[in-house]
C-alpha cells in the first residue's frame, strides 16, 4: 500500500463522514420538527448559499470533496461561487454567473427526468 | 363523548393516538441517514476519480460528476429503487443531489397521466422549482453583493 493508494482511502473517508453528517443534521431535523423534504432541500441550499457567500463553505469543499459537493448544499455552493466569480467580471456576470454554474445540473436532471417519463409507466409504491 | 366539549375530545384523541403510534427511533434514523448519505457521498467521489483519469478537470470535472450522479437519481427512480432506499435511509437519500433528481423524476412519471405538457413537464417542477426559485435569486443577490462591495 503506497501513500498515494492511502490520499485516496483517506479522501474517501473524509467524503464520507463529512457528506453523511450533512445527511444527519437533516435526518435531526427531520424527527424534531414536521418539515417536509421539499423544505429541507430548500433550506440546506439556502445555507450552502449563505455558507459560501461568507467564505465556510470553500474550506469544506478543499477539505472533504465530494462530501460537501454532492449535498444539495453544495448545489448551493455551486450557485454563489458562480456568481462571485461573475461578479469579478462585471454587472452582466454577476447576474447571470449563479445560473450559468448549475446549469448542468438544472440541465440534467430536466433531461434525465424527461426521458425516464417516456420510458417508465408509474408503479403503486410497495410499502 | 357523554359531557364533553368537541375541543376536549379531540385532545382526548391526539393523546390517545400518541399513545398508540410507534415511538420515532432516533438512532436507527440518523444511524441509516448518515450511513446512506455517506455511501452516496463516497460514490460521488469514486465518480470525481473515475472522470478524472478520463482527463477532465477543473469546472468541467465537477460538472460531470454530478451529470452522473443525476443520471443514476432519475434511473434508479425510474425503476421504482429509490423510493424503497428513501423509506429506509429518510434524509441519507433527500439531501444528496441524487434526491434533488428524485424529486424531478418522481412527479415527472406519475402525472405523465395528466398528458404531457400540463401533466408531466408542470408537474416535473413541484420541489425542484422551489429549489431554483431560491437558488437563482439568492445567487443574484450574492452577485450583486460581492459586485458592490
Amino acid at each position: 500500500m503506497d501513500a498515494e493508494m492511502l490520499d485516496i482511502l483517506f479522501q474517501f473517508l473524509k467524503a464520507f463522514v463529512v457528506g453523511g453528517g450533512i445527511c444527519l443534521i437533516a435526518q435531526i431535523i427531520i424527527n424534531f420538527t414536521d418539515l417536509t423534504a421539499g423544505k429541507i432541500l430548500v433550506f440546506f441550499m439556502l445555507a450552502g448559499v449563505a455558507l459560501t457567500a461568507i467564505g465556510l463553505y470553500q474550506p469544506l469543499v478543499d477539505f472533504a470533496g465530494a462530501g460537501a459537493t454532492v449535498p444539495i448544499s453544495g448545489f448551493g455552493y455551486l450557485l454563489a461561487s458562480g456568481a462571485m466569480k461573475g461578479a469579478e467580471k462585471g454587472f452582466f456576470s454577476a447576474i447571470t454567473g449563479s445560473l450559468a454554474a448549475a446549469s448542468a445540473g438544472v440541465t440534467a436532471a430536466v433531461v434525465f427526468a424527461f426521458l425516464m417519463a417516456l420510458i417508465f409507466k408509474s408503479r403503486t409504491k410497495r410499502n | 363523548m357523554t359531557g364533553k366539549t368537541s375541543e376536549n375530545f379531540n385532545k382526548n384523541y391526539l393523546n390517545y393516538v400518541k399513545t398508540q403510534d410507534p415511538p420515532t427511533q432516533h438512532f436507527k434514523n440518523c444511524a441509516a441517514a448518515f450511513g446512506v448519505g455517506g455511501l452516496i457521498c463516497c460514490i460521488g467521489q469514486f465518480i470525481r476519480y473515475m472522470l478524472q483519469y478520463a482527463g477532465l478537470s477543473g469546472d468541467e470535472l465537477a460538472g460531470a460528476t454530478s451529470i452522473v450522479l443525476i443520471f443514476l437519481g432519475c434511473f434508479l427512480t425510474g425503476l421504482g429503487v429509490y423510493d424503497r432506499i428513501g423509506r429506509y435511509a429518510g434524509a441519507g437519500s433527500i439531501v444528496p443531489i441524487t434526491g434533488f433528481a428524485n424529486s424531478v423524476t418522481s412527479p415527472a412519471i406519475e402525472f405523465k397521466t395528466e398528458g404531457w405538457i400540463y401533466g408531466m413537464a408542470a408537474k416535473m417542477f413541484t420541489v425542484a422549482g422551489a429549489i431554483i426559485v431560491f437558488g437563482v435569486f439568492s445567487g443574484v443577490l450574492v452577485g450583486l453583493i460581492y459586485l458592490f462591495v
